[in-house]
């Protein structure tokens, strides 16, 4: 055995698409089973079960999925409620979600039942990033096969009146923003709302909503077949379950896994991905969970779990748990600055320091890269991103940041050293270009 | 902020085509009665495939069958990067990713390679065919480096199969989407070393099960 989850521990069975991603497929490896049984429990039963179970949202902010659930009014007024799914997916380094909706697809679907169940929601939708074609095809073939199959839809086998809608967006990362996706779900330009009013008072349509990720719902038919207490028992208190974990960049076997929540990460990359590239000696700095956490050099990487706490208490973080791993030969400094250049081009433009801010950052990590900067642009540059982080509407400001922050909390001498060599060879002009950004 | 623009050059008129029409008459119905609006992109998306961009009178077509103000619609448009405002190459759409994780595994070389092939980024090719462009994180890191071609990806790319790639949609073929080295999608190169246990795919797990924390029968 590899890692620490053991085969019959994993729920997302299909993960590589080996098997038959349809409903007969699905069904055979447990899905859809017993789901009714669970409605009749009631919606108390179903959000006290997943808060028992520890599972915590994995779209990135890992807030508690069963508390979220709660916050939706408990009588339908009015209003009707909506469940929808954040399959935006576009957090550089995470492609996991796109693994259930091509190859799991009932999976989520049968969560996106019992999740409105549970919410009093008889519609949702799931709202996919626009390149994810192949996806949503299989995705709509699927939903038609449950809806053929009487599993949702009116007088449905279930008892309770669903509709289930596929939706797709056309490019913008910004859209995983779960309000800037309400908005570009009701046909607008995808900017963030100003929170409050929350979702679960006034979200779709100004109506109760919820937001969760994909992976957040699909895991829900499974915790309450095998129980709160099963998944509670895998990994770490305030850290449990099964987590399905991205790793790209330098390692030999780049891959998706779903591991046991706080495995190692040195145990993850060798023994699931064949290790770094050169070994572990060749490491240099990883990125844990999606380019929006800080980076952490290679003596940290020893010790962490990929778990929430542990990557908290290394000022980094679980995110999305996308590892992106790199060794010795990377440039740090244009690692970071392509992410710089990614959150200025994903910026929605609507704050200031956000829409100014990543722009004015990446042209300077740009210069770094190169050492065409000056000494004292360093603490310029780290002044200007911690007037970027917490102050704007939502937290892509924060999330252009953080790489930033991180790459000079562990590697600064190294990019004094370079723009120190690019200067000596050079005749030096005092100040030409700070004043031009 | 991507600043994007209408093209200046534009057709005097736009039609939805008959299949279009039905499709988005389709999309329509997903969204409540008075929520029309919310079909935009999805239809705009569907005129992009019918003509290949996405033209003026096209989003005004799009506005009028919405009931939506036009100008609601050209915003839409130029926000989101998937919508070329001007005619793209006519045997691919060749949108490279160039964030970091693709970029620690080769996409530069891969960047390199289109400008070799077919010249400048973002233009209309000399012959018309291509377009290519760099695109930002597709969600398919695991596979780097990979590109999106028109609607599917193809991955595990290096300059080798790109150019094969290339050289087949120039020859009139569609070369099968996908990773270009032997694997199956986002499983280890040398074959899954997870999800091997049988019993996982037996049919035992669709037996009847009763469920756990179950606090009363129920009645
Ligand atoms: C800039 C930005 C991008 C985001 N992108 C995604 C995304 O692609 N997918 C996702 O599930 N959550 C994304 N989120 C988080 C969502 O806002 C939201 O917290 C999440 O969908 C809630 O689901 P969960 O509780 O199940 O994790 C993003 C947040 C921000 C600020
Ligand atoms: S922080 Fe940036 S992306 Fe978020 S709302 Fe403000 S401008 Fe838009
Ligand atoms: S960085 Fe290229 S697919 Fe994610």
């Amino acid at each position: 055995m590899v890692g620490i989850l053991e085969d019959k521990d994993r729920i997302f069975t299909n993960l590589y698409g080996l098997h038959d991603w349809g409903l007969e497929g699905a069904k055979a490896r447990g899905c859809w089973n017993a789901t009714r049984e669970m409605l009749q429990q009631g919606p108390e039963w179903i959000v006290d079960n997943i808060k028992a179970s520890g599972l915590r949202g994995r779209g990135g902010a890992g807030f508690s999925t069963g508390l979220k659930w709660s916050f939706m009014p408990k009588e339908v007024g009015a209003r009707p409620h909506y469940l929808v799914v954040n399959a935006d997916e576009s957090e550089p380094g995470t492609c996991k979600d796109r693994e259930i909706l091509r190859h799991d697809p009932h999976l989520l679907i049968e969560g996106c039942l019992i999740a409105s169940f549970a919410m009093r929601a008889h519609a949702c939708y799931i709202y996919l990033r626009g390149e994810y074609v192949r996806e949503r095809e299989v995705l709509e073939e699927a939903v038609k096969q449950a809806y053929e199959a009487k599993l949702i839809g009116k007088n449905n086998i279930h008892g309770w009146d669903f509709d289930l809608y596929v939706h797709h967006g056309a490019g913008a990362y910004i859209c995983g923003e779960e309000t800037a996706l309400l908005e570009s779900l009701e046909g607008k330009k995808g900017q963030p709302r100003l929170k409050p009013p929350f979702p679960a008072g006034a979200g779709l349509y100004g109506c109760p909503t919820t937001v969760n990720n994909v992976e957040s719902i699909a895991v829900a038919g499974t915790i309450l077949r095998r129980g709160a207490d099963w998944f509670a028992g895998i990994g770490r208190a305030n850290n449990t379950g099964t987590k399905l974990m991205c790793i790209s960049g330098h390692v030999n076997k780049p891959c998706n896994v779903e591991e046991a929540m706080s495995i190692p990460l040195r145990q993850l990359l060798e023994e699931h991905c064949g290790g770094v590239r050169g070994g572990w000696g060749n490491l240099k700095a990883i990125i844990p969970g999606g380019s929006s956490v800080p980076m952490i050099p290679a003596e940290q990487c020893e010790t962490a779990l990929m778990d929430f706490d542990s990557l908290r208490e290394l000022r980094s973080g679980l995110g999305t748990a996308a590892v992106i791993v790199m060794d010795k030969s990377t440039d740090l400094v244009r690692a970071i600055a392509r992410l710089s250049y990614f959150y200025k081009h994903e910026s929605c433009g609507q704050c200031t320091p956000c829409r100014e801010g990543t722009g004015w950052m990446w042209r300077v990590m740009d210069r770094m890269a190169r050492g065409d900067a000056e000494m004292k642009e360093i603490d310029i540059l780290l002044d200007v991103a911690s007037q970027v982080e917490g102050h704007t509407i939502c937290a892509l400001g924060d999330a252009a940041a953080w790489p930033i922050q991180g790459l000079f909390r562990h590697f600064r001498p190294e990019i004094e050293a370079r723009i120190a060599s690019y200067r000596s060879g050079r005749p030096h002009v005092q100040g030409h270009s700070i004043a031009a950004e | 902020m991507s600043v994007r623009r209408l093209s200046p050059q534009q057709p005097d008129a736009f039609s939805f085509s008959a299949d279009t029409l039905e499709r988005a008459n389709w999309w329509i119905a997903k969204y409540p009665p008075e929520r029309k609006p919310s079909a935009v992109i999805p239809i705009l998306w569907l005129v992009q495939k019918q003509e290949g961009w996405v033209s003026e009178p096209a989003m005004r077509a799009i506005a009028d069958l919405l009931g939506m103000p036009k100008i609601r619609v050209l915003e839409v448009a130029t926000f989101y990067t998937m919508f070329q405002l001007e005619p793209v190459g006519s045997a691919a759409l060749i949108q490279v990713c160039g964030t970091t994780p693709c970029m620690l595994r080769g996409s530069e070389a891969l960047l390199e390679l289109c400008k070799a092939e077919i010249g400048p980024k973002d233009k209309l090719s000399a012959d018309g065919l291509f377009t290519w462009q760099e695109v930002e994180c597709l969600g398919a890191c695991a596979n780097a480096p990979m590109a999106q071609i028109n609607d599917y990806y193809y991955e595990d790319l290096t300059p080798e199969s790109l150019k094969a790639i290339i050289d087949a949609f120039r020859k009139g073929e569609t070369p099968a989407p996908g990773s270009a080295i032997d694997r199956k999608s986002s499983e280890p190169v040398d074959g899954p070393l997870t999800l091997t246990d049988p019993s996982l795919y037996d049919g035992s797990r669709a037996a009847p099960i009763s469920l756990p924390n179950v606090k009363a029968p129920a009645e």
